[in-house]
C-alpha cells in the first residue's frame, strides 16, 4: 500500500508539480543574474575607488560651450545647464552614495543584531520593554523617522549615517531576536547546558554560528533600503552638501530641466536603480543558499 | 474576540503614547528650535526670539511640555502651527484627503498586480511567466520612486501628453503617482505571495486535494492561496502603514499636496506642533490597520479563529 502511494505521489511529482518546462527552464539563467549583479557591485564600487580612471573628464569642469548636450560618444551620459559631463559626476558621485549606504548597514547589522541577541537570549521583561520600544519606533514609517533625525541633526556625512542607522536597527533586533529564540531552546542547546556548559560558550559557540545566516541576508538586502534612503533624503535636500554632488543630489537637481535635458536626472537613477537591484540579486541568491530546504534540492 | 480587541486596544494607546514620546524628545533635544528659523528670515535681535520663546511655551521644562500636549489632545486639541498659528489639525484634514486617496489607488494597483503574477509565478514555477514575476519583484523593490516617478513622467507626460506631471486635482493627476507607488507595493506582494504559494503548494494536503480529484482550479485559488494569503495580508498591512505616512518622496515628485509633503516642511521649518500631529496621526492609522490584519487572519484562518475564541 505504502509502496502505491509513494509512486502515486512521484507520478503527480511529475505531472502537475513540474510541469513541462519552457525556455528559459534553466538553473543557469538565475545564475546570469547573479554574475551580471556581481559585475555591476564590482563596476560601481571601482567607481567610487578610482574614479579618475574610468572618466576622462573631471566633473566639477565647467564647459560653457557644452551646455546641454545629449548623449553622444563623447559625452556618454550627456551634459548638463552647466556643461559638466554627467558620466564624470555619476563616477564620481558613487563614491558618496555608496560610503553612507555601507557605513549605515555596517553600523544597524551590528547594533541592531547584538541588541536583538541579547534580549532574545536573556529575554524575561528585558524583551517585553525592547518590542514595546521596536513597536513605537516601527509605527513611524522609516523615512519620515530618517528625515526628522537628519533634518534634527543637521547634514554631514555622520549624522546622515546616524539617522538610517536608527530607522533600521529595529528590523535587524526583531529578524535576530526571533532567530534566536527559535533556536536557544532546542535540545542540542540544553544538552549542552545540562553537561555544564557556561552562558558565554554556550553563545558564542552554538547560538552565534546558528544564526547569521539571515543576518547576512538582511545585511545584504539592507544595503539596498540604505542607499535608496539616503538617495531620497539628498533628493529631498537633506543630504551631505560636497563639492561633487551624490546621485540622489544629481537626480534631484536634473528634475529641474527635464523637459531640457532627460540625460540628466535618468542617469543617476539608473545607478542608484542598478546597484540596488544588483544588491537584492545578491541577497536573493544568499537566501536561497543558506535555505535548506533549497540546497537538498 | 472581544477580549482580543481590548487587548490590542490597550497595547496600541501604549504605542501611539510611546511614538509621541519619541518624536517629541527628538524635537526637544533639536540644537535649534522653530524661534530660530523665524528669527533667521527676520533678523530679530535675541530679546524678541526670548519672548517669542516664552509665548510658546518653548523655555519650559521637558516634562511640562510634554504634560500639557497630552492634556491638549486629550481635550481634542492638536496645537497650532507654530509658523502661522492656523490648527494642527485643519492643516491635516485639508491635505489628508490627496493622501488616502494615492494611498488607496496605489495598494489596490500593488494588490491586483501583486497578488496575480505571485499565484501565477508559483503555479508556473521556473517558466517565463515565473521570471516575468520575479523581474517586476525586483524592479519594484529596487527602483527608487523620485526615480520611476520621473521617468513616467518623461514618458508619459512629456513625450506622449497623457497625464499632467504635477498637481493633485482630478483623477488624471493620480494616476503617475499611483503607478509609481503602485509598483513598489507590487513588488513586495509578488515576491511575498510567490514565495508563500510555493511552500504551501509543496505540502501534503495538497496532495491529498488532488488525490481525491479536485480540479486544479479549485485546488489552487480556494484551498492554496487562502493558506498563502496571511503573509500577503501581513505584508499590505505594513505596505499601507507606510505609504500613508512615507509618500513624502511620491509627493514632492509630482508636487502633490498631502501630509507626506506636509510634515517634511514642518520638519525643516522646525514647526514641531505640526510634526507631532502628523506623527500621531499617521500612527493611529498604523495602529488601525494593524488591528484590521490582525482581525482578518482569524476571518480568513479558522485555526486562528478557533485559538481566540478559547
Amino acid at each position: 500500500m505504502r509502496q502505491v502511494i509513494s509512486e502515486y505521489k512521484n507520478h503527480k511529482d511529475v505531472t502537475i508539480l513540474k510541469k513541462k518546462p519552457m525556455i528559459l527552464h534553466s538553473p543557469k539563467f538565475s545564475n546570469i543574474f547573479l554574475w551580471l549583479s556581481i559585475l555591476v557591485i564590482i563596476f560601481l564600487g571601482s567607481c567610487s575607488i578610482i574614479p579618475g580612471w574610468i572618466t576622462p573628464y573631471t566633473p566639477t569642469t565647467m564647459q560653457a560651450d557644452q551646455i546641454l548636450q545629449a548623449p553622444s560618444f563623447k559625452h556618454l551620459f550627456g551634459t548638463d545647464y552647466f556643461g559638466r559631463d554627467v558620466f564624470s559626476l555619476v563616477v564620481y558621485g558613487s563614491r558618496a552614495s555608496l560610503l553612507v549606504g555601507i557605513c549605515a548597514v555596517l553600523v544597524s547589522s551590528l547594533v541592531g543584531s547584538a541588541l536583538g541577541m541579547i534580549v532574545g537570549y536573556i529575554g524575561g521583561f528585558m524583551d517585553v520593554i525592547f518590542m514595546r520600544i521596536v513597536e513605537i519606533i516601527q509605527t513611524i514609517p522609516s523615512i519620515l523617522l530618517a528625515l526628522a533625525l537628519a533634518a534634527a541633526m543637521g547634514p554631514s556625512f555622520v549624522n546622515l549615517v546616524i539617522a538610517i542607522t536608527i530607522s533600521a536597527i529595529p528590523g535587524y533586533a526583531r529578524v535576530m531576536r526571533g532567530q534566536i529564540l527559535s533556536i536557544k531552546n532546542r535540545p542540542f542547546i540544553l544538552a549542552s547546558r545540562s553537561i555544564g556548559t557556561p552562558s558565554y560558550i554556550i553563545f558564542l559557540k552554538h547560538i552565534l554560528p546558528n544564526s547569521y545566516s539571515p543576518l547576512i541576508v538582511m545585511a545584504t538586502n539592507g544595503l539596498g533600503t540604505a542607499i535608496l534612503t539616503s538617495a531620497g533624503l539628498s533628493f529631498l535636500g537633506l543630504g551631505v552638501i560636497r563639492d561633487i554632488p551624490d546621485w540622489g543630489l544629481l537626480l534631484s537637481q536634473g528634475r529641474n530641466y527635464l523637459t531640457a535635458g532627460w540625460w540628466i536626472a535618468t542617469f543617476p537613477g539608473l545607478a542608484i536603480a542598478l546597484f540596488v537591484l544588483a544588491v537584492n540579486i545578491i541577497g536573493d541568491s544568499l537566501r536561497d543558499y543558506f535555505d535548506p530546504k533549497k540546497r537538498i534540492e | 474576540m472581544l477580549k482580543l480587541l481590548i487587548n490590542r486596544c490597550c497595547t496600541a494607546l501604549f504605542v501611539l503614547f510611546g511614538s509621541l514620546l519619541a518624536v517629541f524628545s527628538i524635537n526637544y533635544f533639536l540644537p535649534t528650535d522653530v524661534v530660530d528659523s523665524l528669527s533667521a528670515s527676520n533678523a530679530s535681535n535675541p530679546e524678541i526670539a526670548e519672548n517669542l520663546r516664552k509665548e510658546l511655551g518653548l523655555n519650559q521644562p521637558f516634562y511640562t511640555q510634554f504634560s500639557h500636549y497630552i492634556i491638549g489632545i486629550l481635550h481634542g486639541d492638536f496645537g497650532a502651527s507654530a509658523i502661522d498659528g492656523e490648527p494642527v489639525i485643519d492643516k491635516i484634514i485639508t491635505q489628508f484627503p490627496a493622501t488616502l486617496s494615492l494611498t488607496l489607488t496605489s495598494i489596490l494597483i500593488a494588490m491586483i498586480v501583486g497578488l496575480t503574477l505571485g499565484v501565477l509565478a508559483a503555479v508556473h514555477q521556473n517558466t517565463v511567466i515565473d521570471y516575468v514575476a520575479r523581474v517586476i519583484g525586483l524592479f519594484g523593490i529596487s527602483m527608487p520612486t523620485f526615480w520611476s516617478g520621473i521617468l513616467l513622467i518623461l514618458i508619459f507626460s512629456i513625450s506622449l501628453g497623457w497625464f499632467p506631471a504635477m498637481g493633485s486635482e482630478g483623477f488624471s493627476t493620480l494616476v503617475l503617482p499611483s503607478i509609481t507607488l503602485g509598483l513598489v507595493g507590487a513588488g513586495f506582494i509578488v515576491r511575498v505571495v510567490r514565495n508563500s504559494m510555493l511552500e504551501i503548494i509543496s505540502e501534503n494536503f495538497i496532495q491529498t486535494l488532488r488525490a481525491k480529484g479536485l480540479s486544479e482550479r479549485m485546488v489552487i485559488y480556494r484551498h492554496a492561496l487562502r493558506n498563502a494569503l496571511i503573509p500577503a495580508i501581513t505584508i499590505i498591512g505594513v505596505i499601507i502603514g507606510d505609504f500613508l505616512g512615507g509618500t513624502v518622496v511620491i509627493e514632492t515628485v509630482f508636487a502633490r499636496k498631502g501630509i507626506g509633503r506636509l510634515v517634511a516642511d514642518a520638519i525643516i521649518a522646525k514647526d514641531l506642533p505640526i510634526v507631532q500631529g502628523v506623527v500621531f496621526f499617521t500612527a493611529i492609522f498604523y495602529v488601525v490597520i494593524n488591528l484590521l490584519v490582525d482581525i482578518s487572519y482569524s476571518v480568513i484562518d479558522p485555526r486562528i479563529r478557533r485559538q481566540i475564541g478559547r
